[in-house]
C-alpha cells in the first residue's frame, strides 16, 4: 500500500482491509470476515456498538456496524444485507478480494459503564442483531461483570434468522445465557414461539429491573419501546441504535443529523430519555 | 494601521500577487464575482460578490483519494491537500464570520485537512461595508459590517484605504506588501470612525433592521420544530437548493467515485444540498420524504440546532443571497420573523 502523505491522514482516506471469509447467513444476509491484509489481525480497535465505512472503490462507501466483539483480535465481522448498490457488490466478492475500511465511528454501548452489574435483556429483529452481538459477545467473554442476560430474538421466517449456529451452539444455555428465538408465521418445520417480537418481549413478563438493548425495524422497536413502556421501564432503562444515511462519519458533511445530534458522531447509540429530547422526524 | 491611496490599488495588488494567487471580486458581464487577479481585471469592491469566497477553501468538488485496482488488489493514494499561498480579497464582514461558521464543523476534532490546509496556506483580507444593500440582516446576527475579521481589515474612505492586520498571517501579509503601504497615523481610526457612522445610519434604514435572530433553548426545539407555520412557509419550495449553493456556511457535501478508466477510481466531495430529496435516501428508505421536512431541516439547523451546539453561533450571517436568489422568494427571513412571533 503506497501513501503519499507526510503528515496526519485524514479520516476521509481510508486503509486496506482483505476479506478472510465470507458466510451465507440467509438469502440476503452474509457475514465477511476481514482482516489487515496480511490475513490476520483488526485494522482498527473498536468498542461493541460502533461502526465502519466499508467501501468497493468505484462502487461506493457506506456505514456498516462492527458485528464482532472487540475481544476478538483477530478479524472483525460484518453482516451485510443485500439491499442496495454496493451491497450487491459486497455479496458477489470473493475470498482473498480487498477492500476499503476507515473507522471506527461513533459511540458505543456502554458495556464498561452503565450496563456493568446490570440485568441484560437483548431484543433484536432480522438484521438488527448485527450490532447486537458485538454487544452480546464482550458481554459473554466478560460474562461476571453482568447480571441476567436473556436474548429475543426474532425473523419473518427461521430462514431469515442470523448466526442460528452460534446462537445454539455457543449462547443459548452456556453461561446462564436465555435465547428466546420467535419467527413472525407459523412454519410446518418451526417447533418454537411464533408471533411477533414486541409481543413476545410481553408475553416474557421481564421484571422492570432490567436494561434493554433494542435494534432491529424501526416499526419493530417503535412496537418493543412502547411494550416496554407499558411493562413500567422508564426510557432510561432502554438503548438502541440507529441508523441514517452517512457519507462522512465525523459529524460534517451534514446527513445524519436529528436535531442537535449527529447520529455517526453522537449515536449510533441512544438511550431512549435522550431520543426524547429530540424531534420526532427527522 | 496602513494606507495606500485607491488609486494605487492596482500596486497593491501586484505587490500581493507576486509571490501568490490573488482573488478579488471581479466585474464580468454584470456579475461581480471572485476571480483571479490580472493587469486587465474589472475590479469591482462596491456590492457583494454572487458568490461568497467560500469555495476558496471549501471547493464545490476536490478529489480526496485515488484508488487503482489491480486483480483483488487496491492501491490507496490520498489527494495531496493545498500548499500553494493565496490571497482572497474584499471580502465582506458577513463572509468573514462564515468562515468562522465553516471553521467550527472542519476545524473540529477529527479537523478535515483539507480544509485545515487551505486555511492554513489562505489569507483573507477583508472590506468594511457602510452601506449595506436591502437584502443585507448581518446585524440580526450581531455582525458588525463596518468592522469585519479575516486575517488583513480594510476600509476605504475617499479616495484612501486603510489596512488593518488582524492576525499572524495579516501581519505577514502585511510586511510582505509594505513597500506599497505608508503608515496610516491619526487618520486611521479617524476612517475607521466614519465607515461606523456610515453604516449605524444605513443599517438604521436598512429593510431588515431589527430583525431578530431565534433564541430556542434545547426543551423549546421540538415546540418551533412543530410549528403549523412551516407548512405555509416551504409551500413553494423548489427544492432547487439554489439557497444552499450561495450560501456561505452550508457545508453538506456528498463523497463519489468516478471510474477514470486506466487511471483508477477517483473519490472526491463535492457541496450537496439538504434540500434535495436524495440527500437522506438510503437503501431500505428515506427518513425525510417531504419538502417540508428538507425545508425545516435546513433552517432548524441554521437558527435551532447549530447555535445550540456552538455556543449560540448562528449557521447564518445574514448576507442575504439566499434572498436574492430564491426563484420562489422564499427565505431565513420569512422563516426568522415566524420564529420570533411563535417562540
Amino acid at each position: 500500500m503506497s501513501c503519499s502523505c507526510d503528515t496526519i491522514r485524514d479520516t476521509l482516506i481510508p486503509t486496506l482491509g482483505i476479506v478472510t471469509d465470507i458466510k451465507q447467513q440467509t438469502p440476503d444476509v452474509k457475514t465477511f470476515r476481514v482482516t489487515l491484509p496480511g490475513g490476520e489481525g483488526v485494522c482498527f480497535s473498536h468498542s461493541p456498538g460502533q461502526c465502519a465505512m466499508l467501501s468497493v472503490p468505484g462502487v461506493g462507501e457506506a456505514m456498516f456496524s462492527i458485528t464482532s466483539s472487540p475481544t476478538n483480535t483477530n478479524y472483525m465481522e460484518f453482516s451485510i444485507k443485500k439491499c442496495g448498490r454496493l451491497t450487491d457488490w459486497l455479496h458477489d466478492m470473493e475470498v482473498g478480494q480487498q477492500l476499503t475500511i476507515r473507522g471506527p465511528y461513533g459511540n458505543s454501548f456502554p458495556v464498561d459503564t452503565e450496563l456493568k452489574g446490570k440485568d441484560l435483556v437483548f431484543v433484536a429483529g432480522g438484521i438488527g442483531l448485527a450490532p447486537l452481538r458485538s454487544v452480546i459477545n464482550y458481554v459473554r467473554y466478560h460474562r461476571s461483570n453482568y447480571g441476567t442476560v436473556d436474548i429475543v430474538y426474532g425473523s419473518r421466517s427461521s430462514a431469515d434468522l442470523v448466526y442460528l449456529d452460534e446462537i445454539k451452539g455457543e449462547w443459548d444455555g452456556k453461561d446462564d445465557v436465555k435465547v428466546h428465538l420467535t419467527v413472525d408465521r407459523e412454519e410446518e418445520s418451526w417447533k418454537g414461539h411464533v408471533g411477533f417480537v414486541p409481543n413476545y418481549v410481553k408475553e416474557l413478563a421481564f421484571p422492570p429491573t432490567k436494561t434493554v438493548l433494542v435494534c432491529g425495524p424501526p416499526i419493530m422497536i417503535k412496537f418493543v419501546l412502547a411494550a416496554l413502556r407499558e411493562m413500567g421501564f422508564a426510557d432510561t432503562q432502554v438503548y438502541t441504535t440507529m441508523e441514517l444515511r452517512m457519507k462522512c462519519g465525523v459529524g460534517k458533511c451534514g446527513r445524519c443529523n436529528i436535531g442537535s445530534k449527529y447520529v455517526c458522531r453522537d449515536g449510533p447509540v441512544f438511550r431512549f430519555d435522550q431520543l426524547d429530547a429530540l424531534p420526532e422526524e427527522y | 494601521m496602513r494606507k495606500i491611496p485607491v488609486a494605487d490599488l492596482p500596486k497593491l495588488y501586484a505587490e500581493i500577487a507576486t509571490e501568490r494567487q490573488l482573488w478579488l471580486p471581479r466585474e464580468d458581464d454584470n456579475r461581480v464575482e471572485f476571480g483571479l487577479w490580472s493587469d486587465d481585471a474589472n475590479v469591482s469592491l462596491t456590492g457583494k460578490t454572487a458568490k461568497s469566497g467560500k469555495d476558496f477553501f471549501f471547493p464545490q468538488t476536490e478529489d480526496i483519494v485515488r484508488f487503482r485496482m489491480n486483480g483483488k488488489e487496491i492501491d490507496i493514494n490520498p489527494a495531496p491537500t493545498a500548499e500553494a499561498p493565496f490571497v482572497v480579497f474584499g471580502m465582506r464582514a458577513c463572509d468573514a464570520a462564515g468562515m468562522d461558521v465553516l471553521d467550527k464543523v472542519f476545524l473540529v476534532d477529527p479537523k478535515d485537512s483539507f480544509y485545515a490546509a487551505r486555511r492554513t496556506v489562505g489569507t483573507v483580507v477583508t472590506l468594511a461595508c457602510g452601506a449595506p444593500e436591502d437584502s443585507c440582516f448581518c446585524q440580526s446576527f450581531g455582525i458588525d459590517s463596518s468592522s469585519p475579521g479575516g486575517d488583513v481589515a480594510t476600509w476605504i474612505v475617499g479616495d484612501t484605504l486603510y489596512w488593518e492586520p488582524l492576525t499572524e498571517k495579516g501581519e505577514a501579509l502585511t510586511t510582505a506588501v509594505g513597500a506599497v503601504l505608508q503608515d496610516a497615523g491619526p487618520d486611521g481610526d479617524a476612517a475607521v470612525g466614519q465607515v461606523k457612522a456610515d453604516a449605524a445610519k444605513a443599517w438604521d434604514a436598512a429593510p431588515f433592521a431589527g430583525l431578530k435572530a431565534p433564541v430556542v433553548p434545547l426543551e423549546q426545539t421540538d415546540d418551533i420544530f412543530g410549528l403549523d407555520v412551516w407548512n405555509r412557509l416551504s409551500e413553494a419550495c423548489l427544492g432547487c437548493g439554489t439557497c444552499t449553493f450561495v450560501c456561505p456556511t452550508c457545508q453538506c457535501y456528498d463523497i463519489q467515485d468516478r471510474d477514470d478508466g486506466a487511471a483508477g477510481v477517483r473519490r472526491f466531495r463535492c457541496w450537496d444540498s439538504c434540500m434535495y430529496s436524495d440527500f437522506t435516501l438510503m437503501a431500505h428508505g428515506n427518513p425525510r420524504t417531504t419538502q417540508l421536512q428538507r425545508f425545516r431541516q435546513r433552517f432548524m439547523h441554521k437558527l435551532v440546532y447549530f447555535p445550540q451546539n456552538n455556543d449560540g453561533m448562528y449557521s447564518c450571517v445574514g448576507c442575504g443571497r439566499c434572498v436574492e436568489k430564491c426563484p420562489s422568494a422564499l427565505n431565513i427571513v420569512r422563516v426568522m420573523k415566524a420564529m420570533e412571533t411563535k417562540a
